[in-house]
């Protein structure tokens, strides 16, 4: 027992030696919005902080930590991969890159790809060189996702794309996109295949939709005879549902990290302390907010400690497999209940809406973005859904 | 350490669970409920708790015990919540050992070795009031002679009738209200003007009144530092509810159980109720609730374990979290049943019951998200 616990401890150490001697100050500090969060690209402006963070952190393989080291990554075991989280954590670094890329192809890839597609994608993954977008939802197929129409025509040694998505993130900022098209019409699930394509290739375009909190963050995407080299055809023609679902429950192990907070400035209490007082005993002046904070917090750290929890059973593939439906869930009802309680605890000061004071309506913009969390990726009535059938296996679900 | 149980820890729980689910089924205490039996628990299954090693789980092996930990006392905890099993393991084996592992060498003496025998009971005197208030801890303790008075009253005392060691919170000093100044005493059940009341409860476990009336005791009845117990009483608070929680884990997942096996068999409409969509949904909640907290009352255990400064936080969030997600799961419980659920003869009244004992038991959820604010500095 004594000597992998000794060679953690040791590997601790030298990361943390490492973390306070190349992670730029500036990347200690908490995120001030969504703008400050890297995502990498052909098109990414980052600052020479970021930039430094990241190439610093991408060339051990540290952005992707667990993944091999053949393809860019760290080729951490779990145990070093979570210390490396928690040491990170312990320092304030922030995340170096974050990507659908990472978080959802990725793992797909290691999976499903082939060797020439783990080859060419990984390593521009690792470094942050390519963003991608994910090309799943369609006007006509949302959570009923399998009725998708975007269909692709065999023409050779190419498929043509036509039909549209929607609700694509950030596809005017990607480079490549991940798509689910029809490859067969007579059935439903069994007639979809999993493409990858250049966001460049002729034929896309993309359209942003403004949402409620001000922002664009995501687009309807349109493809007009699309060409995509039959090689970008992840797993087998007609079989891509499997690697969509596969996608879909790493999509929604990222979503439920929500529920963990985004670490900004101020706690939940310290805005309420700031914007109302305390008694002089110092509990806030304000007991039935106070109350519902405290069950909050109560609920958010149960919440951490499961994270913790579904990571390490996951590493040691012990979750079940319909588990991140319950992440999900979890995580996002409880990010909307913090900025619910965030916006009570700002008062009036939380409804600005561009002040410089207020970081560009932050409070207000970032709790509308939240209420996004139980739809993207699935809505939470969806991840109940699958709870029911895939883990109480109750009848008809 | 990975957050959830280790090959040795998994082991036990294969051991603990056919062990209570045999030996004391829900069967087992309805009986001991029917008989109107007046000790609360068998002392036969209690003498084979003893044999498991389970009497002694939390002893260090140099005491003869088996040295383990909050973990795995919670593993034996969670299979008495599920099976509703009577037993004085919490107060006994997780409290009462606790408390005396801060003590003397000469308490840890006289009253180890029959704990993991399995002839010593004890039991808690902590609360006074009808809430767990222990900051408020009134009961006077003055010197006299080469020791001290007890004065005063303790109630909601888990087998404080039948047991043969109380550990009580006493105040020596302060004002209620005030940590310092109270201190931690181990006393004899036959101690002269000591009488205990017992009272059944809904749940049908018994729980006694304590009356003080200048119960004399000597010095070296006092556990750690006079006026200084509260540090002492702290550590068997955050011990005794996290075994609540884990307690309550047992008696959710029962709950969970029993109701999801009811869904997939009751038809009513032609079908079986449990593909309506309104009570798959509350269902699937439910199990979210219960799998978040299970990782907090594991994540408690573990920083207990290992003496970590944030464990106290992780103690007040487990127990929290138990007392709403049990509540939940009790109720849901029975709604989902219908009117069978009303019925004694059913087992999920009995599961409500108990998770509302537990649920108050050493403070309910609004008690320590209090506590949680206070040490959050709001
Ligand atoms: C912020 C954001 C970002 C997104 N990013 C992307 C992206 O990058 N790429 C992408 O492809 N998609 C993306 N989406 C789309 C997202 O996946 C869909 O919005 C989602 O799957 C729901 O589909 P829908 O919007 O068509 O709603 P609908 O499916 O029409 O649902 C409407 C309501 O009906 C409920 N409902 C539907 N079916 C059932 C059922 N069987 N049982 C019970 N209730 C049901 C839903 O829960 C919801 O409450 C994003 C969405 C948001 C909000």
């Amino acid at each position: 027992m004594n000597a992998p616990v000794d060679a953690i401890e040791t590997f601790r150490a030298e990361t943390r030696a490492w973390l306070e001697a190349n992670c730029p100050p500036e990347m200690r500090r908490p995120l001030r919005s969504e703008a400050d969060v890297v995502w990498g690209g052909r098109r990414a402006q980052l600052s020479e902080p970021q930039r430094q963070w990241l190439d610093r952190m991408a060339a051990r393989g540290w952005t992707t930590p667990d993944w091999p080291s053949e393809y860019g990554g760290g080729g951490l075991t779990p145990q070093q991969a979570k210390a490396l989280r928690q040491e990170m954590a312990k320092l304030g670094c922030r995340s170096p890159l974050n990507s659908f890329g990472i978080s959802m192809l990725g793992p797909a890839l290691l999976t499903y790809g082939t060797e020439a597609q783990k080859q060419e994608h990984l390593p521009k993954i690792v470094r942050g060189e390519i963003r991608w977008c994910q090309g799943y939802s369609e006007p006509g197929a949302g959570s009923d996702l399998a009725g998708l129409q975007t269909s692709a025509e065999d023409a050779g040694d190419h498929f043509v794309v036509n039909g549209q998505k929607v609700w694509t993130s950030y596809a005017d900022k990607a480079d490549w996109i991940f798509c689910l098209v029809r490859t067969d019409k007579s059935v439903k699930q069994g007639g979809i295949s999993f493409v990858l394509f250049d966001m460049e290739s002729p034929g896309v375009s993309t359209k942003p939709i403004l949402l409620i909190s001000g922002y664009s963050p995501f687009c309807e995407t349109f493809f007009d005879d699309v060409h995509v080299p039959k090689a970008n055809l992840v797993g087998e023609l007609n079989h891509g549902w499997d690697v969509a679902k596969y996608l879909l429950g790493h999509e929604r192990e990222m979503i439920s990290g929500m529920g963990l907070g985004g670490g900004g400035h101020k706690s939940l209490p310290e805005i309420a302390l700031d914007a109302i007082g305390a008694e002089p005993d110092g509990r806030l002046d304000d007991p039935g907010l106070r109350a519902r904070i405290a069950t909050f917090e109560v609920r958010a750290m149960a919440f951490q400690a499961m994270s913790e929890r579904f990571m390490d059973e996951l590493k040691a593939r012990r979750a079940h497999p319909a588990q991140p439906s319950m992440m999900k869930y979890y995580g996002t009802e409880l990010n909307k209940a913090r900025h619910e309680l965030i916006m009570a605890a700002g008062g009036s000061d939380a409804l600005a809406w561009d002040s410089e004071a207020s970081h560009g309506g932050a409070a207000a913009r970032g709790w509308l973005r939240t209420k996004g969390n139980s739809i993207e990726g699935g809505t939470s009535e969806v991840q109940l859904n699958i709870i029911a059938k895939r883990i109480l296996e109750l009848p008809g679900a | 350490m990975p957050l959830f149980l280790n090959d040795d820890q998994a082991m036990l729980a294969d051991t603990a669970r056919p062990f209570i689910a045999e030996q004391a089924p829900v069967g087992h205490m309805r009986g001991l409920r029917d008989a109107a039996e007046l000790t609360g628990f068998s002392r036969d299954l209690w003498a084979r708790f003893a044999e498991m090693g389970f009497t002694g789980m939390l002893v260090e092996e140099a005491h003869g015990g088996l040295g383990l930990g909050q973990v795995e006392a919670g593993i034996v905890l969670e299979e008495i919540g599920r099976n509703l099993t009577p037993s004085p393991f919490l107060s006994t084996s997780v409290g009462a050992v606790t408390a005396l592992k801060g003590g003397a060498a000469a308490l840890t003496e006289r009253w180890l070795p029959g704990i993991v025998a399995g002839e010593v009971v004890a039991a808690l005197a902590i609360d006074e009031g009808t809430h767990h208030r222990p900051l408020r801890t009134a009961l006077k303790a003055e010197r006299s002679g080469n020791g001290f008075r007890l004065t005063g009253d303790k109630r909601f005392v888990a087998h404080g009738h039948v047991a043969d060691l109380l550990i009580v919170a006493a105040r020596t000093a302060g004002a209620a209200g005030e940590p310092n100044g109270i201190t931690l005493f181990a006393v004899e059940k036959d101690a002269l003007g000591l009488t205990a009341t017992p009272e059944r409860l809904a749940d049908a476990s018994l729980a006694s009144r304590l009356a003080f009336d200048g119960v004399q005791v000597d010095a070296d009845a006092v556990i750690g530092e006079v006026d200084g117990g509260w540090a002492a009483l702290s550590r068997v608070l955050a011990v005794v509810r996290t075994g609540t929680a884990a307690e309550m884990g047992g008696v959710s997942a029962a709950a969970l159980a029993m109701t999801v096996d009811y869904l997939k068999s009751r038809k009513q409409f032609g079908v079986h109720i449990g593909s309506f969509q309104a009570l798959q949904h509350r269902a699937a909640h439910l199990y979210a609730e219960m799998e978040v907290t299970r990782a907090a009352v594991l994540k408690a255990q573990q920083l207990l374990d290992a003496d970590d400064p944030h464990a106290e936080r992780a103690t007040l969030v487990a127990k929290a979290m138990a007392g709403m997600t049990t509540t939940l799961a009790v109720q849901e419980g029975v709604q989902m049943h219908g009117g069978i659920g009303m019925t004694d003869e059913y087992d999920i009244g009995l599961y409500m019951k108990r998770g509302r004992v537990l649920a108050e038991m050493f403070g309910d959820a609004d008690f320590h998200a209090d506590q949680l604010a206070r040490h959050s500095g709001y």
